[in-house]
Parts: structure tokens; sequence; C-alpha cells
């Protein structure tokens, strides 16, 4: 499972990924903090996450491809100018509500910079560093180790789907419409017996390797300070352009 | 004795009884394959063995410990189980890691833990493969794996689910000879006569629930009613040695 990761040896992939997370979501923070009418604050932003592409060596298309996953949410951001009440205004023979444009430039320029910085932290750390990372911020443990687990078992269950299809494939199924549904539901339902079964194996075999409910510690790898600094940089930028604008 | 097994009988919370009364000891050192049908209880016994299933009646003893809660940890590190499917058994994100559980949890940390776990490692041979995810190995380098991280926490006795299953003849045997390399009593659960044959100087049938037979494998093997009682047969085409008559 490589996922967002991208491998690399730049300052930024360097860094220890409990920085790169605190960096994120402090700059997100300070992003839908800012007042909506502050454009030029928001190309601020855009520009400082382009030099942390820079810097980490991420293709820019990559980033933008990636933002694909943002769509949902830009249908509904622009939807609201059409459905949006009270002042209109006329652009190019349209009517659009004035609040609901206003709304709409509010929610796609900050979910932009928002996933932006996401897939970027997502390209320069592996999902298995940001895991450890989250784990020195103190996330709870039951949480890492799900998310960890998921890590793991992931390509196994999805091979499993895989075996699967072919099986179903096999004995001449073919989905062509929505009458054949019930029995993607049904393998559906087999996969996620199949999955807890397994789920109840590997508990079998963490507790005969002395398993009590914690994951023993192995490293620990606490960020120097030079390292929070660097990554600071990106958040107090941002949180100047707030002030300054 | 390093495994003592006195009358154990159990049934599942639904009632079904499926050991009913089962007597086993093994020495130190020995290596032992215990056969045995589907659904003889095999997996039951096993689960027995390091008290994550725990006695109805009779008693499990690992090196003079008897098993039951508080002993659980000091049985667990004694008692060395390897499921069938390595992907049950390797669930840590890297090889490292997963070695390391056990011995961490035995309250190993730093250089020690370090050391524990590359020299596990080393006895299966697959010290190259410290810092790789699990799924990325073959299925016999996972298997490998699987039984260095029980080795890692320095077992008395090692108990093996169906080692050969699903392996290719070459990592069947190269998993023979680490098996056969290392200075541990073993307990071979298994369907593979001629692995048993190989690897075990003693066999112990175990169906319905209770031992059949206990003897030299070489014996066992060679007693084809004995087998076909028991739902047992050598593959097609092998032939045990006659075993020399005892006097």
């Amino acid at each position: 499972m490589k996922g967002l990761y991208r491998p690399g040896d730049s300052p930024i992939h360097r860094l220890a990924p409990q920085c790169k997370l605190v960096a994120v979501v402090l700059f997100a923070v300070v992003v839908v903090a800012t007042p909506r009418e502050r454009f030029w604050a928001f190309l601020l932003y855009a520009l400082s996450l382009a030099a942390v592409t820079l810097i980490a060596r991420v293709p820019v298309g990559y980033v933008v491809r990636r933002l694909a996953v943002e769509l949902p949410f830009v249908v509904f951001a622009l939807a609201i100018p059409f459905i949006g009440v009270g002042e209109r205004i006329e652009v190019m023979g349209v009517s659009l509500s004035v609040a609901g444009l206003w709304a709409a430039w509010n929610i796609l320029a900050k979910a932009t910079l928002g996933v932006a910085a996401s897939i970027l932290l997502a390209a320069t750390t592996e999902p298995r560093a940001l895991l450890l990372g989250a784990q020195r911020l103190r996330v709870p443990q039951l949480l890492i180790q799900i998310a960890t687990f998921m890590l793991r078992y992931l390509e196994v269950i999805l091979d499993e789907m895989r075996r699967m299809k072919v099986a179903r494939e096999s004995r001449g199924f073919t989905p062509r419409d929505v009458r054949q549904a019930p029995v993607l539901a049904k393998s559906a339902g087999a996969l996620f017996i199949r999955s807890y079964e397994r789920g109840e194996r590997v508990h079998l075999a963490m507790l005969s390797r002395g398993y009590t409910g914690t994951m023993p510690t192995l490293t620990d790898d606490r960020a120097p300070k030079t390292q929070w600094a660097m990554a600071a940089v990106l958040p107090i930028v941002a949180s100047a352009v707030l002030f300054v604008s | 004795m390093t495994l003592d097994v006195r009358d154990l009988a159990y049934a599942y919370p639904d009632g079904t009884q499926a050991l009913f009364g089962v007597t086993l000891s093994i020495a130190r050192g020995e290596r032992v394959a215990l056969l045995g049908p589907n659904g003889a209880g095999k997996t039951t016994l096993v689960m027995h063995l390091n008290g994550i299933l725990t006695a109805g009646h009779g008693e499990v003893v690992v090196a003079g410990l008897p098993v039951n809660k508080e002993n659980l940890r000091e049985v667990r590190r004694r008692v060395g189980l390897i499921f069938q499917d390595p992907d049950d058994q390797l669930f840590m994100p890297t090889v490292r890691e997963d070695v390391a559980f056990g011995p961490a949890n035995m309250g190993l940390r730093g250089a020690e833990l370090d050391r524990a776990v590359v020299t596990a490692l080393e006895k299966v041979g697959m010290a190259d493969a410290i810092d790789r995810p699990p799924h990325h190995l073959s299925f016999g380098q996972r298997r490998r794996v699987a039984v260095a991280t029980v080795l890692a926490m320095d077992p008395e006795i090692l108990v093996l689910d169906e080692p050969s299953s699903n392996l290719d003849p070459a990592s069947r045997r190269e998993l023979a000879t680490i098996l056969r390399s290392l200075d541990v009593t073993v307990l071979m659960v298994t369907h593979d006569l001629p692995y048993a044959m190989e690897l075990c100087e003693r066999s112990v049938i175990l169906s319905g629930g209770v031992i059949a037979a206990d003897g030299p494998t070489g014996e066992i093997l060679a007693d084809g009613d004995l087998l076909a009682e028991h739902r047992l047969e050598l593959p097609y085409g092998f032939a045990v040695p006659t075993p020399p008559a005892r006097g």
C-alpha cells in the first residue's frame, strides 16, 4: 500500500512526522479563521503551499490531480449561488445570489487550501510514519492500533476481495445492472465475516505473544527543536499574513 | 517434562465436547508430531497449551508451571504458538516490529530487544528482510518469519499448526532444515505424514478427542490399519521402511 506517499529525500520528507502533522493542522486553522473577503491573504496561503511543494520536489500536477478528492464539495459549493436567497446579481444573464457566491468562494478557497496541505503531508510522509507521529502526539492508542491494523491488512483483504471476484466470474457471473446487486451485497457480507474471523485469529496470535491491551512502543523518536522550528515556518507565515491583512 | 497434559477434557460453550481426557507428556528436546483427522480436537488441544482456552477438566503443565491465570504471562513466553496462516501471525507493519512484539511484551527494550530480534531472524535465515513489510514477502518467507516471532521469545516448546501447508516443495524443505537446526522441543500438528516422518521421532494420534496412539513415528506410519481407523493415510506411492522388530 503506497497510497499518496511519494518517496523522496527532500527537507520536507526528512521532517519528523509529528512536526508536519502539527504544522498542517495549524495551517488549516489559520486558513479557516481568515475572513473570506481578504482575497490576497488566500493568494499568499496558496503561494506558501506552492513553496512547500517546490521544496518537497513534489510535481505540481501530482498535487492538483489528487485534489479531485474535493470534487463532491466543489459540486455542492457551485450549487449554492443558484439556490441561495437574498440579494441577487446578473452574471452573463444568470441570476445568482450574492450571499451564495460568497459562501461558495469561502468553501472552495478554504477547502482547496486544506486539502492541498493534507496532500502534501501525505505525499511526503509514509503512512506508517504518520501513525508514529500521531502516536507521539498522544492520539489515543486504540485509534492508532486500528489504523495500524488497517494499513497492515488492507492488502490482505483486497486480495481476498479479488479472489472472491475471480470465483464469482469463474462461475459465469457478470455484473450488468442493479438486479445483480444482491450477489455483490452477499459477497460484501461474506467478506465482512471473513475479515471479522481473521480479526479474531489475529487477536489470538497477539494474546499468544503476551499482548495485554497496549502495543509496546519501541522507538523514542523525539523530534529535535530545529525540526519543530522548520515545521513551524508554514503556520507562522500563514498567521503573519492573517494578522497583517 | 517440558509439557504435561493430564486428563484434559473440554467442551465448547455451545456444548460440543472436543476433548475427552487427553494425557500427553513431552520431554525436553523431543520432536513430536500430533496427527489426527479434521475435527479430532487438535486445534482445541493446541489452544490449551498456552492458556487461550482453559481446561474444563484436568490440567496442562508447562515446564512445571500449571497453565492458569496467574502463570499466563510466563506460560505464553514458554509456549511458542505458530498459527497456520502467517498473515494471522504477522500483524505488525514491519518484520522487525513483528518479531519484537513478543519480547517487548515480556519487557525487553533497547539493545537487548534488538539482539533478540536479529538472533531470531538469523535462525530462520530472514535477517535481510528485517525492515520489510510482511505482505511483501513470499508465503514461505512469511512462515519463516512467523517462526522467528516465536523464537524471539526464547520458548521452551514450539507448537506449530500445519507448518507445511501451502508451501512449495523447496520452502517446505527449507522450513524442515530450519526446524531441525533449532535446539527446542517441538510439537507439530500436521496431516503431512511424510513431514512428520522426516522431522519427528515420535508421533501421537489424536482422534475423537482422545489419544489413540503414541509411539515412534516409523511404527505408527507403518501400521496401515491404525492409520485407516483414524482417517489418516500415507500419500500415494509412499511407504515407511519396516521398523526393526522390538525385542
